[in-house]
């Protein structure tokens, strides 16, 4: 019987093993653990925690099939709102979300909403259950963009809904920053991601890789040309930022999103591929999100010591708590409250260190956190060979510079409505990291959802 | 899967290939460039397009072995496929954008050095079909690397093909050629396109500062994804970094730091010899000499 105040622990892969391979850390719960924990939930009759989704998921229902052993059942509830629960239940931020808001929370930890989703969709992909079968085709054709997690739920979404959906991929892989972005020790590429893919063709979705909206078609040539009544745009904040100090030129210097593609999507960490990496002895990864910690853990991995280099403290570490604490164990050094000068060269242009300045926390800005202040003389230099900035992306300007009447604000951001994803253009709808600059996986499939919502009123009212 | 319909060699260690990809074909301008990949662990390889058919949807590449991905190239046959072929990728040329009375206006120099012959190519092609003969200086290192003369005759307006071991054509270096039409012949030119090798356009791009010859180039640095989405082709052109992929890969010549691009191009040189070593040792591959310490 589980101890009510506490999570039944989940099995992980042993820190110090696991930070030399590339083998997913997190195990998962088995059915025994499953519905041990399943009990836990006082199955709340205004349940809070689906509020806390973005995709709205019966959270209460599907852990009450899971405490009662009908998994089958439990991934048909969890079906009828996310295309992609093994993904999510590996990296949703649950702690603020779902489990956030778990009245299980105030008192003792919070039901393990995400692990439970995550072990019940991996028994679906296990056991080969179908997703339900989609309505009767209408005949209205609807082109995608992006195979991320907002297109993937978009598409399902409207096929669901009987539409004629092809998605358009401008990588020669499905999944975007599910395969580029989010390594495979956090989630597996052939055994959840390629399967869950799986799920949405299954339900009648085509899929097009290699094909670059902007560059191999435009949008407007697709529904002039190629007969699409209506396109949902979900191609994600993908240009990478770098810092402007000098010698960021120099060769071992990489933004996060080369390092982590170069890594998870072209599969260099495995020397039977051909894309090379530079695994780096010493390595600085300057930033404190997820994907700084992604790059960082990744490096650990490549055997590399790795410094994360942030310039505020450790309680304004935007990465989640899980990523930050799964790094410590892992052997990843934090130079807190430390901030880039200038990336120091040899006379090949080669990395060999990085002045940096030590910084304390002013007043809150705009954001409502505590600014960043240099510490006057406090500069320092520390030896390196390899330097990662993951100081954040923005969104490609490919689509929205080549598509007639779709507005864009300053960051470069499609302007698109939350509740139906509707742009200044008819019949075009946007979500996801395009319209929001970098987020989450989840978030974005709440856009993608909101995003068919929204062309299934248009297409169905035309 | 994308059709290789026809794959020839053109020089030593030079190939031509037509790829049958119509969203390609049915898109692509001068000066843009395609993203190939070989197979399930290829390497994503940028190469710039030397010609296109709209109609039969093919679009046609030249590449020279320079890694273990190129050599794998090369042993492809008709009849056989890439895995992907994406594209048409960067921004097509300026002057296909440019207004075509006042292009006719203008006298146009090409150069090109060893493949650059083939982006070259289908500009000067372009031209010619608008009614503008363009020069072409085409360089190669001896008379067996020389490709696309044949072709780039029956477009350009005066063609000069120089040998850097005068095996063939003139002999020397295309800045040579450079000086003798514009100090010698006294021909005057509004514009020049340099396409090859980076020390060759670093050096074309030093005598037309001089010459007051405004100069284009074509960048061909590492690439991963070749839609500005991981920065690995940065360059320094004036005050600002920019993508070759996406804000090139033409840039003023006189404001591209060519040294620093030739540095950043040598950065997976070594990984990319032991790629090579594999590939040519096959199974008797033992990742190092025995005294090295193999691989590690």
């Amino acid at each position: 019987m589980a101890d009510m105040l506490k999570k039944v622990p989940v099995r992980e892969q042993d820190p110090q093993v696991r930070a030399t391979n590339f083998e997913e850390v997190c195990l998962g719960y088995n059915k025994e653990e499953a519905m041990d924990e399943a009990t836990r939930c006082i199955n709340c009759k205004n349940a809070k925690c689906i509020e806390g989704c973005p995709v709205a998921i019966n959270i209460p229902a599907f852990i009450h099939e899971v405490k009662e052993g009908n998994i089958e059942e439990a991934y048909h509830v969890i079906g009828k709102s996310s295309a992609l629960p093994a993904v999510c239940g590996r990296v949703c931020p649950q702690e603020s979300q779902c489990e956030g808001k778990c009245i299980r929370g105030i008192k003792g930890e919070p039901v393990s909403i995400g692990k439970l989703e995550r072990f019940v969709a991996d028994y679906a992909l296990e056991h080969d259950i179908k997703p339900a079968c989609p309505e009767a085709k209408n005949g209205h054709k609807v082109a995608v963009i992006g195979s991320g997690p907002s297109g993937l739920t978009c598409a399902g979404d409207l096929a669901k809904l009987g539409y004629d959906v092809t998605v358009f991929e401008a990588l020669h892989e499905l999944g975007g920053v599910l395969v580029y972005g989010i390594p495979e020790f956090r989630l597996p590429k052939q055994k959840v991601v390629a399967k869950e893919i799986d799920k949405v063709k299954e339900l009648g979705v085509k899929f097009e890789t290699n094909v670059v909206i902007g560059k191999s078609t435009t949008v407007d040539q697709l529904m002039e040309e190629e007969d699409f009544e209506a396109v949902f745009i979900g191609s994600g904040a993908g240009l990478p930022m770098f810092m402007g100090i000098p010698g960021e030129n120099g060769n071992g210097v990489f933004s996060a999103n080369e390092y982590l593609t170069r890594s998870n999507l072209m599969k260099a960490f495995d020397e039977n591929y051909d894309t090379p990496i530079v695994a780096g002895k010493k390595v600085a990864v300057v930033g404190g999100g997820n994907v700084a910690m992604d790059a960082a853990r990744t490096a650990k991995r490549l055997g590399a010591e790795v410094h994360v280099v942030y310039r505020r403290s450790e309680a304004e570490l935007p990465a989640r708590v899980e990523e930050v604490h799964h790094a410590k164990e892992e052997g990843i050094i934090f130079d807190l409250l430390t901030n880039p000068k200038e990336i120091l060269v040899d006379e090949n242009d080669a990395v060999k260190g990085m002045k940096v300045i030590k910084m304390e926390l002013g007043e809150p800005d705009a954001s409502g956190r505590r600014r960043p202040v240099e510490i006057p003389g406090s500069e320092y230099e520390i030896e390196l060979d390899t330097v990662i900035m993951s100081l954040g992306t923005s969104p490609n300007p490919l689509i929205s510079s080549t598509t007639k009447g779709l507005e864009v604000n300053n960051r470069k951001c499609i302007i698109a409505t939350e509740e139906d994803g509707k742009t200044s253009k008819a019949a075009v709808y946007a979500g996801g990291d395009a319209v929001t600059g970098a987020a989450t996986v989840i978030l974005a499939m709440g856009a993608g959802k909101a995003g068919a919502k929204g062309i299934h009123e248009y297409l169905s009212n035309k | 899967m994308y059709k290789i319909v026809k794959a020839e060699e053109l020089a030593d260690k030079i190939y031509l290939m037509d790829v049958h990809a119509p969203r390609v074909a049915s898109h692509c301008k001068p000066g843009q460039f395609v993203i190939v990949k070989l197979d399930d662990k290829g390497e994503r390889i940028p190469l710039t397009i030397c010609d296109y058919d709209k109609e039969a949807g093919t679009i046609t590449i030249v590449f020279q072995i320079v890694g273990a991905s190129t050599e794998k190239f090369s042993k492809l046959k008709a009849g056989d496929s890439f895995r992907d072929f994406t594209g048409p990728l960067g921004c097509a040329s300026e002057l296909v954008e440019e207004d075509i009375e006042s292009l006719k206006k203008k006298k146009i120099l090409f150069v090109a050095g060893g493949v650059g012959a083939a982006p070259v190519y289908p500009q000067v092609k372009w031209l010619h079909n608008h009614g503008i003969d363009a020069d072409v200086i085409v360089g190669s290192k001896t008379q067996n690397m020389l490709i696309l003369e044949k072709e780039m005759e029956a477009v350009a307006g005066s063609l000069y093909v120089t040998t850097d071991d005068g095996s063939y054509g003139r002999s020397g270096m295309v800045t040579k050629v450079i000086e003798e039409l514009v100090n010698e012949k006294g021909n005057h030119y509004d514009v020049c396109i340099a396409i090859g090798p980076m020390i060759m356009m670093k050096f074309v791009c030093l005598l037309t500062k001089k010459l007051n010859l405004p100069t284009i180039v074509s960048m061909n640095p590492i690439m991963v994804d070749g839609t500005g989405m991981c920065g690995a082709c940065r360059l320094q052109v004036g005050d600002e970094i920019k993508f070759a992929c996406v804000d090139g890969p033409e840039f003023d010549g006189h404001l591209v730091d060519f040294d620093q691009a030739m540095k950043r191009s040598q950065m997976y040189k070594t990984l990319e010899g032991r790629a090579m070593l594999k590939l040519q040792e096959g199974d008797t591959h033992h990742g190092g000499c025995g005294n090295c310490g193999g691989e590690d």
